[in-house]
């Protein structure tokens, strides 16, 4: 009686599971950022390309890093993220097969309108970033291995500030503040302790919690953010979908899919900036 | 889902986005729930029944890990379904199956440690009659599992309840794929993440509201229990 | 339910039992045949449930062995044993007789007329359907006895039938336990109310610190007890 029972229950379970087994077919896993896909952009391109090629594209959204390593470890199609180098160095080492450049968008400082550091309106990313830091105002870093916290450690640099060498000599101070999240949580953190943060101009256009935030530095060249898609390589994961994740590819580099990134506008602004055929991206 | 809306508004509304991600939130949690069950039930009533060397022991281990902590056992099945690990044959790394199978190992303890201490205390008591009438040790199983069987189903919604609130372990094995591995606690994590907080808190509403069903059915389930069987 | 002698007469031939340090039988010799009820007496800790236990066969002797008509392994498929606080299964009155009649490998088709008949013969044929835990004392007391005859024993041990009810369900139970004689099942009884062992006892069998002490016929042993120690049980001095 009581097995009898268990094995009805069992069948349910098995049922239930194997509904979503069936409808994964057609269908790619694209390692993405947290900025695609809490900007939004995702949900105005995947049904576009869906109703063209009738492959559904699920999107794993993580930090660059992670995206890469999910890539890396075969688990992801396709990855698109926006590092340049690391994912030069991710094809290089054989794991992708190639890069192509899609889109940039920009990052923006963002900081409480009180503007404790005074640089907000400055179009000098490197001058804000030093006087932030001899004001010692709060600044949240997404510490995140993402491609944004990547973009914020190259930006110190280029303002002679180097992070990881004052965290390991133990001189960087409390007003640096790393929280290993992503860009929303990282807005939300700055929100809640007028501090100053990198983000990118997509999560926050859509952000909705932005309390006292403001914009306090942007237009700089340096703040430009540059996205590239790559295949995983078959080679090393016979598992990858080749065909249909090289579709992908192909559509959104296509002037189809350019168009449609560039369509994607959130309160009559822009967000991404389609850049495939550009030289050197 | 509609820009603006209220919480309440959304839950209301009966958005489908939001029904598919409690709808999946369900079948992924319930299915763990029962697989967790035809686990632990056997093994606990295993431990119940047998004086082995050891024994305390594996008890006490049990009993820890009730407290797994989910993100551990998210890595680890992470590890076990990546294309690059041992089972990466399966292919099933960011589907609800992978969700599944954490769920299960997250939870297969606390029903298993439940279900051991239910099982032993009855075995207790009918030790000494079941002797008396001979019957043999799977009669004694089969027994003491029914006559514990209210008892048993609290422990499984204690399971469900568990899986159903944790978020670690979902968000890494299922990659919180919109409209396919997203589930309530995944979406909470990532509408609180993008700042959309009514959309967050209209799903924590719902989750609450199931949380605390879970709990009326454990407490119905006991109290017919006891009409039933004294 | 007629019995056979299948498993009589049990043998206990110098029998020991032991916990730990402590020797609760202590060497013990006794025939139980077939007949009319045994009763087993002795002050409290006089080891009467663990030598029901032994003769049972729930508990093997450290020292000495017992027999059952000769075997020295006989299942308990023809003995049946009351425990003094019988537990009742979490299940309805009948549920339990039901349960006890699967274990004895009764076909389900003949179990729901030996459910009506054991319960009429314990008298609880009108709570057949009631939670077996919410029945008083001495019903409960009764549906166990209806359990242990559900197997339809050669013989049925009794752990204190009636010990903690009241005159009238104590009367209930011994009414029963009379006519269960009558059918010819060897009754073999503990108890520590010398009225109950006067009353259904056709053998006494006196135990004392683990040891037994006498043997005799109901009425001689009232009447003319052999030992200063079964003397003083019967005028009702304290054995210490």
């Amino acid at each position: 009686m009581i097995s009898r029972r268990f094995i009805l229950l069992a069948g349910i379970a098995a049922s239930l599971t194997a509904a979503p087994a069936a409808a994964q077919e057609k269908s790619i896993v694209v390692a993405s950022t947290t900025s695609t896909q809490d900007s939004g952009l995702f949900g105005h391109i995947l049904p576009l390309f869906k109703a063209k090629t009738g492959i559904d594209v699920k999107v794993v959204s993580q930090g660059t890093g992670q995206a890469l390593e999910t890539g890396r470890r075969g688990d992801a199609d396709v990855v698109f993220v926006h590092a340049k180098s690391l994912e030069e160095k991710f094809v290089a080492e054989g794991f992708g097969v190639k890069r192509y450049p899609v889109m940039y968008n920009d990052f923006i400082l963002i900081g409480p309108n009180s503007d404790p550091a005074g640089i907000k309106g400055s179009r000098d990313i490197v001058a804000a970033l030093k006087t932030i830091k001899a004001k010692i105002a709060p600044f949240i870093s997404r510490g995140d291995k993402s491609g944004t916290h990547a973009a914020e450690l190259a930006l110190w640099r280029l303002a002679a500030i180097d992070i990881a060498k004052e965290k390991s000599d133990k001189i960087l101070g409390p007003w640096y503040r790393e929280i290993g999240q992503g860009m929303g949580a990282a807005l939300n953190t700055a929100s809640a302790s007028n501090g100053y943060v990198l983000a990118d101009r997509g999560t926050w256009l859509s952000f909705k919690n932005r309390g006292e935030l403001e914009i306090a530095v942007e237009g700089d060249q340096r703040l430009f953010n540059q996205y590239g898609v790559i295949l995983v390589n078959p080679a090393k994961h016979p598992n990858v979908k080749q065909e249909l994740g090289q579709a992908f590819i192909d559509w959104i580099i296509s002037p189809e899919g350019q168009k449609a990134i560039a369509d994607y506008k959130i309160n009559g602004q822009q967000l991404f900036f389609p850049n495939a055929t550009a030289p050197g991206a | 889902m509609p820009e603006n809306a209220s919480a309440l508004q959304l839950v209301l509304s009966g958005d489908p986005a939001l029904y598919a991600i409690v709808r999946l939130s369900l079948v992924v949690s319930l299915s763990a729930a029962l697989f967790a069950t035809l686990i632990g039930v056997p093994f606990g009533a295993l431990i119940a029944l047998n004086r082995f060397p050891g024994r305390e022991a594996v008890v006490v281990v049990l009993n820890a890990l009730m407290g797994l902590p989910p993100v551990v056992v998210g890595l680890a099945v992470y590890l076990l379904l990546s294309r690059s690990g041992p089972l990466g044959e399966l292919g099933i790394l960011f589907t609800p199956q992978a969700m599944i199978v954490a769920q299960t190992i997250l939870i297969a303890p606390i029903i298993a440690a439940l279900a051991r201490q239910t099982l032993e205390d009855l075995w207790n008591e009918y030790r000494d009659e079941l002797a008396a009438m001979d019957v043999g040790p799977l009669g004694r199983i089969a027994t003491l599992i029914w006559d514990a069987r209210f008892s048993l189903v609290t422990a499984l919604l204690a399971g469900f309840g568990r899986a159903a609130a944790e978020v670690g372990a979902v968000i890494i094995v299922g990659g919180n794929i919109d409209g396919f591995t997203r589930t309530m606690t995944t979406a909470i994590a990532l509408e609180t993440s993008k700042g959309d907080l009514p959309l967050a808190i209209g799903l924590g509403m719902v989750l609450l509201a199931i949380v605390i069903l879970v709990n009326a059915l454990a407490w119905g389930t006991r109290s017919i229990g006891q009409r039933v069987a004294g | 339910m007629r019995a056979f002698a299948g498993d009589l007469p049990i043998v206990l031939e110098d029998a020991s039992v032991v916990a730990g340090a402590l020797t609760i039988l202590d060497r013990v010799s006794l025939r139980l045949a077939a007949g009319a009820p045994t009763a087993l007496i002795g002050p409290n800790g006089a080891g009467k449930t663990t030598l029901l236990r032994l003769a049972m066969g729930l508990i093997a002797p450290a020292r000495g062995k017992v027999s059952w008509d000769g075997s020295e392994s006989s299942s308990p498929t023809r003995r049946a044993l009351m425990f003094q606080r019988p537990v009742m299964l979490r299940r309805s009155t009948a549920a339990n007789i039901r349960y006890a009649l699967a274990a004895a490998g009764v076909g389900r088709s003949e179990r729901a007329a030996r459910v009506s008949e054991l319960l009429a013969l314990v008298g609880l044929a009108s709570l057949g359907e009631r939670p077996a835990r919410r029945l008083s004392g001495g019903e409960q007391q009764r549906l166990a006895l209806a359990r242990a005859l559900a197997k339809d024993p050669a013989v049925l041990f009794l752990d204190e039938p009636t010990a903690s009810l009241d005159p009238a369900a104590t009367k209930a139970v011994e009414d029963v336990i009379r006519a269960v004689s009558s059918r010819g099942i060897k009754v073999v009884l503990a108890t520590h109310d010398l009225g109950q062992a006067r009353r259904l006892g056709g053998d006494i069998v006196l135990l004392h610190r683990g040891r037994v002490i006498e043997v005799s016929p109901a009425a001689a042993f009232f009447s003319n007890p052999k030992t200063p120690e079964a003397r003083r049980f019967v005028a009702g001095e304290l054995l210490v």
